[in-house]
């Protein structure tokens, strides 16, 4: 809560503003019920002009009231406006720069959660809390102090009836939190089975597992229902338990006045007037509980968003001191690198190359044997265990990261196009020329479909580009990661929907256009890395050959089997 | 960006059907909404004793001859019996509404789930994931709070509202006349607001929507994002998004909040119009002027109980508009999802479709025709067969059409023209469900939803026991891997699955079709991301997969393809060559074209 709670302190003029005009307009309000006694008991019966003039007083104050707490009431709109757009503004720029491994423990319909319904529920709060939180206790307040005045007595029964109101609203509001978090957990249970469906719905439907996902869906909404249900039934107890509080409180009170009355020691106008007031301090009693139950819930979400802004960055960039430089011969070179996910087997072991600028590198393997492990470590969405990872010298942890990764284009396997033009999906909010886009798309053999389209590069892609073929969608990320000329270029598996003659002219295209840029691609055909400077060939994790194409051929057998799998061996020369 | 046409105001009629069909829902669970109803009643009769007993005691007090003892302890028992029980009838019913409206929720959920799972494919290709859950999360939420409070408040309302006037009318008649200017004008001016700002509340829900919409997709390609370091500039795309919403909310807001205040003003003015006329009558009444139980006669307790009436009164009408601000999103959300729920489902099937239980597998294009819009033609007049037990391969540039001819085999889509057939029957006259479980389906992209990886494997049969899941696993190379891990098969998979890679998943995928025991296979670049001496290895099992089903392949690379029993040269959507291997090598055409292309 507190975390999310400074964000109100840029607010705090405009909110310290509002509350004044709010407080102004409520002692108008508090002002009725007095005027209102004051008729009653003094000036009934006497002459007609002094009951009109108090009336019309009575009139004026109320219309007091009500145009500042419309005044109030926006400006209270307005802040909570702004802070839930300050809010979401971070929570989702801090989701994007969580590393890998931090969404992996999030998971990301968690996120998502986190970003709209988290946010929209402390948004709601903070806007009925200026609303409530100022009107509600000025209330109470004026209203059980002038009680006071009017017979003391009487006003300490009703006071002595509060412990007992806030204790019990205490001790319910306490046990709701949790359930509103086992709630929402919930929720992001359900979500995530909606989102994956969604996905998911060709394969569904293709094993006709409807009724299954039904089950597996109808699961996940009767656990929500029921801590739904749970959190209701307890944070309901909090309105009547409370009324009944109030209204034996003012059960207790006319029980005293008889006998204060009956002594001389009060008056039944005193008498009517206390309960006057007693209807409004009940009211206003409602109120602060109505905001214990919405803070329950918010709690509940504002430590949910918290817990998001307050990841630490695992992935720091460090001193030059304890990562030095190495000499600058080389573009990149990977020295005796050594990861592992768990911990506990290595994903990578001992892996060492050195490779110069506008070098090629093609790294072949089994499923599984860590090739897009070592491209991980070179963009550094994880760290490594042990050894270094060098860029022109410079150990890849002292990088700052915005530098890092301008220094890469890539199309890896986790595919990403969205909703937007084919024009924006290659731009993806870089400053890139046309002429570069096109020039990137005929490269990456992808201009010529581009523009079979009528609309050519302002063809709308639908989400996940799920309206375009598999290889259409291979070619726009290839082209993506061409656009802006990166010092780095990677492909990660990423041409392994196209046909053999589109893949070779992709390849014929890349060595023409790109002679500057250091190469990295990531295949399981032999074909697409047989022309690389360097080739290596992964097993379990360890580099098992090394070399180029022919001396592989001699040198390694796993690599000739591969060859000789693809290529039929007899036709290879 | 995608701007959606600003849609239409909802006018009253469509207002008033959502209510009915809300309505709908809740009848359906009448034998609780009956009693809740009975429990309003009490809870609120009693209540309103309440005051009627106070002030009955505060006239017992008031007594010109001393305090009557016995009168003000009658009353003061009467006015705890009432208070208490109506506590807790109204707990009760508090309750009972929340079993009510999660009821509700829980149905809407269901159908709107089910619905879901019944709408074609294409519907999810052009609806944001993240719209389909704000619907399904948000929208039903808001619905919910609206049923589980809103609607006992105004069955209450309606209550206090009549019981009140009952009271008040048998204090004193000419004061009512205060609410013949005081009410009418509240209506008035609540309608008037309300019409105002109805529009901007379905704003609302559409802004947001948008905004789920946006970061679900970004989410999903947060690794993309972060390889580009875009995150500032994505990051104001989602503030231009975010802005747009909360602009919508808060505008909502600013009309909303007038809402309150206006009608409390409302309210005071006939208190203090009360006053006025009360305190004249009252003056005539202390005076002799107007003698005791003539119509204008009132006594000080009596203006004084008119008043606590007349808060009573004016409660629920006060409230009523804040609830009418409620009753204002609910019923924009409730829009958003009866949208959903009258989306057109995939056909129906057609009456006495026929549900197979055995098929041979003989598959026929008979001049197929096709597009997913009316105005491009993916498909001109493809003609097929596929006959029991043979392998079909499909090749061809990318683009071609070779996956559109797998939507249309699964029924995903329908044909324009011309017809598919299995074993002689057109399968528009078959079951989707049965026709579909005749079908194994590998694709290129690799569904796994989170869970175990048993429970992976699992789905493609249902009862499936371990042993065979773990032969399936191992018939596809992927069981030493799986092995490998802490958990082992109960090694839970989730989101992005950062530690297993896109081949690994394709074998689980594999994994899922070898155990599922189908007539006719169909393997859309089931290989394209496993390394060729991984699928060498797997080949053996695929082979044993593929033998006495009809298959369908569709593969870039050749190996897979070249044993097929015939291969079609899908281009531009026509069939330009077929023939097995050998033939079309023979023929010199786009096919050896390519087949060579892999050796340059």
């Amino acid at each position: 809560m507190k975390t999310v709670l400074l964000y109100l302190k840029k607010y705090s003029r405009k909110m310290s503003c509002g509350f004044f005009i709010k407080t102004v307009g409520t002692m108008a309000e508090l002002m009725l019920p007095y005027i209102l006694t004051h008729i009653l008991t003094n000036v009934m019966g006497k002459s007609v002009n002094n009951i009109v003039f108090w009336g019309v007083l009575m009139l004026i104050c109320s219309f007091i009231s009500c145009a500042l707490n419309i005044i109030a009431n926006r400006m209270a709109a307005l802040v909570s406006k702004n802070f839930a757009e300050d809010v979401r503004k971070d929570l989702f720029r801090k989701t994007l720069l969580l590393s890998a491994a931090q969404t992996d423990k999030f998971t990301i319909p968690s996120l998502e959660s986190r970003i709209t319904t988290d946010t929209y529920n402390v948004h709601h709060f903070i806007n009925m809390i200026q609303r409530m939180g100022v009107r509600a206790p000025i209330m109470l307040i004026g209203g059980i102090s002038i009680t006071l005045f009017m017979d003391a007595a009487l006003s300490l029964v009703m006071i002595a009836i509060l412990p007992f109101i806030f204790t019990t609203v205490y001790f319910i509001s306490k046990k709701g939190v949790p359930l509103y978090t086992k709630v929402q957990k919930s929720v992001d249970r359900m979500v995530r089975v909606v989102r994956e469906d969604s996905q998911g719905i060709r394969v569904i439907k293709a094993l006709s597992k409807t009724d299954y996902e039904q089950r597996r869906y109808d699961e996940v909404n009767r656990e929500l229902v029921k801590n739904e249900t749970t959190a209701g039934v307890i944070m309901g107890s909090v309105n009547p338990v409370m009324t009944m509080f109030m209204n034996i409180g003012s059960v207790a009170v006319i029980a005293l006045s008889s006998g204060r009355v009956a002594n001389g020691l009060s008056s039944p106008e005193t008498v009517i007037a206390f309960m006057q007031y007693f209807t409004h301090i009940s009211m206003s009693m409602m109120a602060v509980t109505r905001i214990f139950v919405m803070y329950t819930k918010c709690a509940a979400s504002a430590k949910r968003i918290a817990e998001v802004l307050n990841t630490k960055e695992d992935i720091k960039v460090k001193s030059e001191k304890e990562y030095p430089d190495i000499s600058k011969d080389f573009h990149i070179v990977f020295d005796k690198v050594t990861f592992s996910y768990n911990k506990k087997r290595n994903n990578l072991e001992n892996i060492s190359f050195k490779l110069k600028k506008g070098d090629s590198l093609g790294i072949i393997g089994a499923t599984g044997s860590g090739k897009s492990t070592i491209i991980k470590h070179l963009m550094r969405f994880y760290d490594i265990d042990k050894g270094g990872i060098y860029i022109n010298g410079e150990d890849i942890r002292t990088i700052e990261k915005n530098r890092l990764y301008t220094m890469f284009g890539s199309a890896q396997q986790y595919d990403f196009l969205y909703a937007d033009t084919i024009e924006e999906n290659i731009k993806f909010g870089r400053d890139i020329s046309f002429e570069q886009i096109v020039k990137a798309a005929k490269t990456a053999q992808a201009h010529d479909f581009i523009t079979s389209f009528s609309d050519g590069y302002n063809h709308l892609l639908s989400q996940h580009g799920t309206n375009i073929s598999g290889g259409q969608k291979q070619r726009l990320l290839i082209t993506r990661a061409l656009a802006a000329n990166p010092e780095i270029l990677i492909l990660d598996d990423s041409s392994s929907a196209l046909d053999y003659k589109t893949d070779a002219a992709l390849r014929a295209a890349l060595n023409e256009s790109a002679k500057n840029t250091t190469f990295i691609t990531v295949a399981q055909r032999v074909s697409s890395v047989k022309d690389c400077n360097l080739i290596l060939v992964m097993d379990n994790g360890k580099i098992i050959g090394c070399g180029t194409h022919e001396s592989l051929l001699e040198s390694c057998n796993e690599y000739r089997e591969i060859s000789d799998s693809q290529m039929g061996g007899a036709f290879v020369e | 960006m995608l701007n959606r046409p600003e849609k239409k105001k909802i006018d009253r009629k469509t207002a008033r059907n959502i209510l009915i069909r809300i309505l709908g829902y809740v009848m359906k669970y009448w034998y609780l909404f009956i009693p809740s109803i009975v429990m309003t009643l009490f809870s609120n009769q009693l209540s309103l004793l309440g005051p009627k007993y106070s002030g009955e005691a505060i006239d017992a007090i008031a007594n010109i001859s001393g305090v009557d003892f016995t009168a003000v302890q009658k009353n003061i028992i009467l006015m705890l019996i009432c208070y208490i029980f109506s506590a807790v009838l109204s707990y009760l019913l508090a309750v009972l509404m929340i079993y009510i409206s999660q009821k509700i929720v829980y149905t809407m959920r269901c159908q709107l789930f089910e619905k879901l799972l019944s709408l074609p494919v294409g519907y999810f290709d052009t609806h944001p994931t993240g719209d389909i859950i704000s619907r399904i999360s948000y929208d039903i939420d808001t619905l919910n709070s609206t049923l589980s409070h809103d609607l006992v408040q105004v069955m209450t309302s309606i209550y206090t509202v009549v019981g009140s006037l009952v009271f008040m009318w048998n204090i004193s008649k000419p004061l009512i006349l205060v609410f013949v200017i005081t009410v009418p004008t509240a209506i008035i001016f609540t309608r008037y607001r309300s019409k105002k700002v109805r529009p901007l509340f379905r704003k609302r829900s559409r802004k947001l929507g948008e905004l789920n919409g946006y970061a679900e997709e970004m989410l999903s390609g947060l690794r993309t994002i972060q390889a580009y370091s875009r995150e500032e500039e994505i990051g104001n795309r989602f503030n231009k998004r975010n802005n747009d919403s909360m602009n919508a909310y808060y505008e909502a807001d600013y009309y909303g909040g007038t809402m309150g205040p206006s009608v409390g003003f409302i309210n005071n003015l006939s208190i203090s119009l009360i006053m006025i006329l009360g305190g004249i009558l009252y003056m005539y009444s202390q005076n002799g002027t107007t003698p005791q139980g003539t119509l204008f006669f009132i006594t000080l307790g009596g203006v004084a109980q008119f008043v606590q009436y007349s808060r009573k009164f004016a409660g629920p009408i006060n409230e009523f508009a804040n609830i009418i601000t409620e009753f204002q999103s609910a019923l924009s959300a409730a829009e958003r999802i009866f949208k959903v729920l009258d989306e057109e489902p995939e056909t129906e099937d057609s009456f006495g479709a026929l549900k197979l239980e055995k098929t041979d597998g003989k598959v026929d294009f008979n001049n197929v025709v096709f597009g997913y819009s009316p105005d491009k033609t993916i498909l001109h007049g493809i003609s097929l067969t596929a006959s029991p037990g043979k392998t079909i391969a499909i090749v061809g540039p990318t683009g071609a059409g070779k996956t559109t001819i797998i939507n249309l085999l699964m029924r995903f889509y329908d044909v324009s023209d011309g017809s598919v057939t299995l074993d002689g029957n057109d399968i528009r006259n078959i079951t989707r469900k049965s026709l579909r479980k005749t079908y194994t389906m590998v694709l290129q992209d690799t569904w796994l939803f989170c869970g175990t990886i048993y429970d992976n494997i699992a789905y493609g049969r249902e009862n499936a026991t371990f042993e065979e899941v773990k032969a399936a696993a191992k018939a596809a190379k992927i069981d030493s891997y799986i092995e490998s891990l802490p958990d082992g098969y109960n090694t839970i998979l989730t989101d992005d699955g950062i530690n297993i890679s896109k081949g690994q998943k394709q074998l689980i995928t594999i994994a899922r079709a070898m155990i599922s025991n189908s007539q006719i296979l169909i393997l859309d670049e089931a290989t394209s991301n496993v390394d060729s001496r991984t699928e060498i290895k797997i080949q053996e099992a695929m082979n044993e997969l593929m033998k006495g089903r009809t298959c369908f392949i569709i593969a870039h690379r050749l190996s897979t393809i070249q044993n097929a029993d015939k291969i079609i040269v899908l281009q531009n959507g026509k069939i330009t060559e077929s023939g097995n291997h050998d033939e079309l090598m023979k023929k010199g055409g786009f096919y050896s074209t390519l087949y060579n292309s892999q050796f340059e």
